[in-house]
């Protein structure tokens, strides 16, 4: 059974929400990233998305562009990252990882090889932004071969598409609560209730929400609408802030705690 | 062949529509109302009827003898887009989306820009349409181009420096993207070239064919017999999809795109996308890109801002695989010896990016016999570009754009 599966099929024997963290691997170097897996899943997470460093990342907004850019000073790479959760794992995760990369690094790793490896590594789902439905019938066959799921992304404005795309979907449907980049918002879509309702109508696949979403009163709200939370920029700011700490030996320990208990606040 | 793209936005395995599903409506949206417009004739009279009375068109195809007789081989025409409104072939296009914008009900229209050309063209034409408009400018371009920034202005327009990123054409665009994703109720985007996720290059072409449809009237009329050579500067590729897509059919005349080498394809600074790039996915199509073999996108380089651009239009890309159009990269200095020679022989200043074909065509004439005949796209005016040659030729090192 695909780990994302079994981990919602748990969460709603005990009637709670799954709280997904989003990092970007290698922000700021991989090792930190190996301990911030840990530590996000010793706060709560019930799974993680890693999210693959891209030069161009089209669906993010300005926190998430810069962790991009830190992480490749490095010249991280798709297969790094998959090695980078394949390590957390040895280190002892449990959790399901979704790999979220924009489809330029996958394409050039090409098809088969992407997918060897990420079977080989134990990744469980798969984000990826810029491959919208018209785009994704090889992806797709692919990724049921090698039983990772294709988790689709639905927008306020996908409107008749949402039952195609629902139709299709793999692990979960991953609704996004407001028009425009990832990053932290205050606002949600105007018709966002009625939005979550259709979705939720489209599909029995559990549903996620993410998109702006950075206080423990929002993750609470949408827990009750949906069967997931998405955390991204908020937590990645977290660690851009936290970097002083996270970048020296001797603090790095201190600064993975000091993330651990945003997460943990998260789920208060 | 001129039939493409496919229903799915696809020329041969390029093209598509590789964005986020936050944006797959907008596109959707945008497709129907172009396709339902592309055949009412009241809008094409509007657009035309710009065209001809506010752009100035149909431009002149100019015998260049001077040129021709220095170069000593085949003939040299000139398709004058530099004489233009704006000047620029950028403006073909923007009156066609302006338009179209307005139909559907937009109130406010964004542009990306490089060198200001496009943006520039966008702002002229929501003056002229009375929509409001904002151009995504990277900051180092609104620095190297500060005229430009001023002109739109000028116009009304609100310049917005982009400071993701290598700060340049590649982020404007993506930072448009970004911005229109949450703006897509009341705000158009003209995307200024034959790039991006359908139906845009197909749009854009469309609206940029004007150029080869009359270049090939002109010379059937001119001339009497249909030219051996068309060559265009190739960045994103409009004002060369332009001029060649009317003359695809046409077997026996070759297609030349030119890409700027910048310092050299042997370099790292160059923008020879096809020369040097891979098929790959960026900003909204497959087609070339310029990449590390990561996939991460590299940096483009050129003295032309025009031509500096990482990636290209998806019917190049087809047309290069395809083997109907070859793709031959120019330097800065070949670009600027080429303008200087123009601007002696004829009196004509070509912006740099035209200068790059017309460095092809110093190149090619000479090979070909006095019945032959090239058909150069006199893409842009230089005015934009003389303050940057003038620390070129000065020898201002510091300067790169």
């Amino acid at each position: 059974m695909n780990r994302i599966d079994a981990a919602f099929a748990q969460l709603r024997e005990r009637g709670e929400t799954a709280l997904i963290p989003f990092l970007t691997v290698g922000d700021p170097d991989r090792e930190t990233t190996i301990g911030l897996i840990r530590e996000l899943e010793a706060a709560g997470a019930s799974m993680i998305e890693l999210g693959v460093p891209y030069s161009d990342p089209l669906a993010d907004g300005p926190v998430i562009q810069r962790a991009s850019a830190r992480a490749l000073e490095h010249r991280i790479t798709v297969e790094d990252c998959i090695r980078v959760a394949s390590e957390a794992r040895v280190a002892g995760a449990e959790l399901p990882f979704i790999l979220f990369s924009y489809f330029n690094p996958i394409l050039q790793l090409g098809l088969d090889r992407f997918f060897e490896l990420v079977k080989a590594h134990d990744i469980s789902g798969l984000i990826i932004p810029d491959l919208p439905i018209e785009e994704d019938g090889e992806v797709r066959e692919l990724a049921e071969a090698a039983d990772i799921h294709l988790i689709p992304l639905v927008a306020p404005t996908s409107s008749a598409r949402v039952a195609h795309i629902a139709s299709r979907a793999r692990g979960f449907v991953y609704c996004v609560s407001s028009l425009g980049v990832t990053g932290v918002r205050s606002d949600f879509h105007a018709g966002l209730d009625e939005f979550l309702l259709g979705v939720r109508e489209a599909t029995t696949l559990p549903i996620a929400i993410g998109f702006g979403i950075s206080t423990p009163e929002q993750v609470r709200r949408f827990g009750e609408q949906c069967d997931g939370v998405v955390v991204g920029s908020a937590i990645v700011r977290r660690i851009e802030e936290t970097l002083p700490l996270l970048t020296k030996q001797e603090t790095r320990a201190e600064g993975l705690a000091q993330v651990g208990d945003f997460v943990r606040q998260l789920r208060s | 062949m001129s039939t493409i793209p496919d229903a799915s936005g696809r020329f041969g395995k390029f093209g598509g529509k590789y964005v986020p599903e936050t944006l797959m409506n907008a596109l959707i949206e945008l497709e129907e109302a172009y396709t339902h417009y592309a055949k009412d004739p009241e809008f094409q009279s509007e657009v035309n009827e710009l065209l001809q009375q506010y752009s100035g068109r149909p431009t002149p195809l100019y015998y260049a003898e001077r040129l021709t007789k220095h170069l000593g081989g085949a003939r040299i025409y000139l398709k004058r887009e530099d004489l233009n409104h704006t000047g620029a072939h950028k403006i073909n296009n923007t009156i066609g989306q302006g338009v179209l914008a307005k139909r559907m009900g937009k109130t406010k229209i964004i542009a990306e820009t490089g060198a200001g050309q496009h943006g520039v063209a966008s702002a002229t034409v929501a003056a002229l349409l009375g929509l409001e408009c904002k151009v995504f400018m990277g900051e180092e371009d609104t620095k190297r181009q500060q005229l430009n920034v001023f002109r739109m202005q000028l116009l009304g327009a609100e310049v917005v420096p982009v400071l993701s990123g290598t700060r340049t054409l590649k982020d404007a665009c993506n930072e448009t993207l970004r911005y229109w994703v949450s703006h897509v109720e009341d705000t158009y985007y003209i995307l200024g070239s034959v790039t991006g996720p359908h139906p845009y290059p197909m749009m854009v072409r469309n609206f940029q064919r004007i150029i080869g449809d009359e270049s090939r009237r002109q010379m059937l009329e001119q001339v009497g017999k249909l030219p051996d050579y068309v060559v265009a500067a190739v960045g994103g590729g409009s004002n060369a999809i332009g001029i060649f897509h009317p003359f695809v059919d046409d077997a026996s005349v070759r297609l030349v795109g030119v890409e700027a080498a910048g310092r050299g394809v042997e370099t790292e600074e160059h923008a020879a996308t096809m020369t040097k790039g891979r098929h790959g996915v960026f900003q909204g199509s497959m087609s070339y890109v310029l990449q590390d073999e990561f996939g991460q996108v590299l940096p483009a380089h050129s003295i032309s801002a025009g031509l500096d651009y990482p990636g290209v239009g998806p019917e190049h890309a087809y047309l290069k695989d395809s083997g109907r159009a070859d793709y031959l990269p120019i330097t800065d200095a070949e670009a600027l010896e080429a303008l200087q020679l123009l601007s002696r022989k004829e009196g004509i200043i070509p912006a740099l990016e035209s200068a790059h074909a017309i460095a092809q065509t110093m190149k090619l004439a000479p090979t070909l016999g006095s019945d032959q005949t090239i058909v150069v796209s006199l893409s842009g005016r230089g005015d934009k570009d003389v303050e940057s040659i003038m620390s070129y030729l000065g020898g201002d090192a510091d300067e790169s754009h």
